[in-house]
């Protein structure tokens, strides 16, 4: 079809279309603090060239990817365990639902009284955002699994850890997938929030800093729209992976 | 033509003229119908019965407006069809009943131009025609594979269309509730005496139902023959004639019929 | 899953509370083993709920939290359903908007902060304005996808018996797509509350989440921080279970055979 080839043309034409009504609306605006894109594009260039860019980009993902990885870590075998033990299932999900709603801010006294105020903090709010969600992720996969998979498996004589690894680990796969791509944006979300709060570098520090030391607003936003970019990409790096061919069994919709 | 012969007055109601049908995916075409020809007379049962995936869907779906050929022309009542219209309603596997209706709501869905009171009576009398008397209220979720499909029946019905397209309507089925469907079916046609094309890969059904068979090759598919089933209803599924029937249309499609 | 026996129904109680009964046990223990001073115990925190209770303090910073929450998703799903419906029902425009969309929605609304007050200043409609924000976009994503995940059988079945688009929309389309739309909707509320509280601590002076910051800040009352905590997942949980309800409904109830 014709379509695919200008596939990219009309999307991007509805951003530019967006970036006109932002800078026709701040040029019409009285107060000149809120900046309009070729502002924040001058932000992001003053950022680059003060090497910053670089550093508090860095700063962030690393603070995800320790948080992320340690919470997967823990909370995927944990979760497997759970969901596969319907005991064990009975007994944590209520107290896994009522530590669910506590927003990782909430948590941010409590984690500044254990680990000062630093990167430490940092991590455990976004290693706390994305445990539970991850956790109830793989207690859900395991119980979404058909019990014929799990029948048939006993069917050849696996014995019960056989069971575990040949059949519970690639029928998981698929969901588990998702629902680490889910959580890596929730990720990238509370490292903002939580940098904002306790930490002195990242693209959350920088938000607020920049208002605090001098509005620049510009800054802010350029940080907003980093921000932007960069979470957008990291969904679509995870994307791929769901997309490869070994998981693909289990696709028929997003 | 022999004096005293009586000429049966034969009212085409459905004329598909040299049917063409290609899909193109990725660049690549793919002919699904190659010219395909054949009338329906009113009031006719007709059967099309072909392999899977030889295209009768796909005429079927042609029949009732939702795709257009990409050759020749299908007039209903002399007036070209262009889309998908009350008159002729296609019938699913089950599937096609609204999960968030109760029966009554479904069969009621075609019938908003009516008056309540005329809705209400109209709803009452299909629920009481395909036997579902009881289960007014009850949603599809609650239904059997079996109730299902008549719901989908009666829905159809009630807006009194002139044609029915069935599409594999029995295929979900098990093969004893098929054999009561099918009979079921066969009682409400002819109260209702619309024109029936249904569509199926079972050749029993075919032979046990139809007035006339039309037999489809495989694809790119055209019609080989339309076989007329002279065996007045109800059918006796063992007698000659049944079988020499149905043995001339599985030899049609190239199967032997010994296993 | 297990070849274990099956639960008996008593179990279902029984379980749940050996795991907090062992958790309190835990958590008291390590309170006093590590003896600090500052990290409450169990009952320490049991005492601050009766305590900000007796004050009326409690109850009016729920209600101030609720209001915002309320206030917040409300108009994300009245500005939200629609938009997500139209952009589900023609794809090609969602085509060119789901991009714009896919780079505002990993922007926090915490990062949101200096410029919403830039525009709404200190005050309540900050908050409201950042809950809006937050739960805006589970919302349009759902009912996109709730649209797009309508089998197209339904839609056929709807032209067949004449239905104009407009017609087709309200009485299949949307019914067929609910459960999805209700999903999305009880993801936002979660996601709005955990927002509600960030926004709380930031840029007002009531409400849980300010419950939380002050009680630290102005006299290290960890004991209310933590029953301020508790209150929170609590009353989180009872809107996500109050929500989860909506389901019962039988004209929703098709959708959700395994428990979304």
């Amino acid at each position: 079809m014709p379509h695919r080839r200008i596939g990219w043309v009309r999307p991007i034409a509805f951003v530019a279309l967006l970036l006109v009504l932002w800078q026709f609306a701040v040029s019409r605006s009285s107060t000149h603090l809120l900046p309009g894109p070729w502002e924040t594009l001058g932000g992001i260039a003053d950022l680059v060239r003060h090497g910053l860019l670089l550093k508090y980009v860095t700063a962030s993902l690393f603070r995800v990817t320790w948080g992320f990885v340690l919470a997967a870590v823990l909370a995927i075998p944990l979760g497997l365990s759970i969901g596969w033990h319907r005991r064990a299932e009975m007994a944590f999900n209520p107290l896994i639902q009522i530590f669910r709603p506590i927003s990782p801010l909430a948590w941010i006294p409590i984690a500044i009284l254990w680990f000062g105020v630093g990167d430490l903090a940092a991590v455990f709010l976004i290693f706390l955002s994305c445990f539970f969600p991850l956790l109830l992720t793989a207690i859900n996969a395991v119980q979404r699994i058909p019990a014929v998979y799990v029948n048939a498996g006993r069917n050849f004589g696996l014995s019960e850890a056989g069971v575990v690894w040949r059949v519970l680990y690639p029928a998981v796969l698929p969901q588990l997938i998702t629902g680490l791509r889910i959580t890596l944006g929730v990720a990238w979300i509370v490292v903002v929030a939580a940098e904002m709060i306790a930490v002195n570098s990242g693209l959350g520090f920088l938000i607020v800093d920049a208002r605090n030391a001098g509005n620049r607003y510009d800054l802010v936003v350029a940080g907003m729209a980093i921000i932007g970019v960069i979470g957008l990409l990291l969904d679509q790096g995870m994307r791929s992976l769901e997309g490869s061919k070994t998981l693909r069994w289990d696709y028929s919709e997003d | 033509m022999l004096p005293g012969t009586v000429m049966k007055q034969v009212e085409t109601k459905l004329s598909a003229q040299h049917i063409f049908m290609t899909f193109t995916r990725d660049g690549k075409s793919t002919p699904v119908l190659n010219d395909v020809n054949f009338d329906v007379a009113r009031g006719e049962f007709l059967c099309i019965v072909g392999p899977s995936g030889c295209g009768k869907s796909t005429l079927l779906s042609a029949i009732g407006g939702f795709l257009t050929p990409t050759g020749g022309e299908i007039r209903i009542d002399g007036e070209a069809v262009r889309g998908p219209d009350p008159r002729r309603i296609f019938v699913f596997q089950e599937r096609g009943v609204f999960p968030w209706l109760t029966v009554e709501g479904n069969i009621g869905f075609g019938l908003f131009k009516l008056s309540k009171a005329e809705r209400v009576s109209r709803v009452a009398h299909y629920i009481r025609m395909v036997g579902l008397v009881g289960f007014e209220k009850a949603y599809p979720a609650e239904l059997s594979g079996g109730m299902k499909q008549r719901l989908e029946v009666a829905r159809a019905l009630a807006v009194n269309p002139d044609m029915l397209l069935l599409d594999e309507p029995f295929g979900a089925l098990d093969s004893i509730t098929r054999l009561i469907m099918r009979g079921e079916l066969l009682r409400i046609w002819r109260e209702e005496r619309n024109t029936v094309i249904f569509v199926t890969h079972d050749i029993d059904e075919a032979v046990q139902l139809a007035d006339r068979v039309a037999v489809m090759s495989g694809r790119p598919a055209n019609i080989r023959k339309i076989v007329e089933i002279d065996i007045p209803h109800p059918r006796d599924i063992s007698s000659p004639r049944y079988l020499e029937l149905r043995n001339g249309i599985l030899e049609q499609l190239g199967l032997a019929h010994q296993i | 899953m297990s070849a274990l026996a099956q639960p008996r129904k008593w179990e279902q109680y029984f379980w749940p509370l050996v795991a907090a009964a062992a958790l309190l046990v835990l958590w008291n223990y390590s309170v006093v083993w590590t003896k600090t001073k500052v990290f409450p115990s169990p009952l320490a925190v049991e005492r601050g709920i009766a305590e900000l209770a007796h004050k009326g303090v409690i109850w009016a910073y729920i209600g101030d939290s609720l209001r915002r929450v309320v206030l917040g998703f409300c108009a994300a799903a009245v500005v939200g359903i629609p938009l997500g419906l139209t952009l589900g029902w023609y794809p090609r425009v969602n085509q060119v908007v789901n991009p714009t969309l896919q780079i505002l929605r990993p922007i926090s609304p915490i990062a949101w902060i200096p410029v919403a007050i830039l525009m709404f200043g200190v005050g309540e409609l900050t908050p409201v304005f950042l809950i809006f924000l937050s739960a805006v976009f589970p919302i349009v994503l759902s009912c996109v996808s709730g649209v797009a995940n309508v089998p197209a059988i339904y839609r056929r079945a709807g032209r067949n018996f004449g239905l104009t688009a407009p017609q087709l929309l309200a009485r299949v389309v949307f019914p067929a797509a609910l459960p999805q739309i209700l999903v999305g909707l009880r993801i936002a509320l979660g996601i709005a509350w955990l927002v509600m509280v960030a926004a709380e601590m930031i840029a007002v002076d009531s409400g849980l989440g300010y419950l939380v910051i002050d009680s630290r800040n102005s006299g290290k009352r960890y004991d209310l921080v933590v029953a301020a905590m508790v209150t929170i997942g609590l009353i989180g949980l009872a809107l996500d279970l109050g929500f989860r309800r909506l389901r019962e409904f039988r004209s929703v109830r098709w959708g959700f055979r395994d428990g979304a």
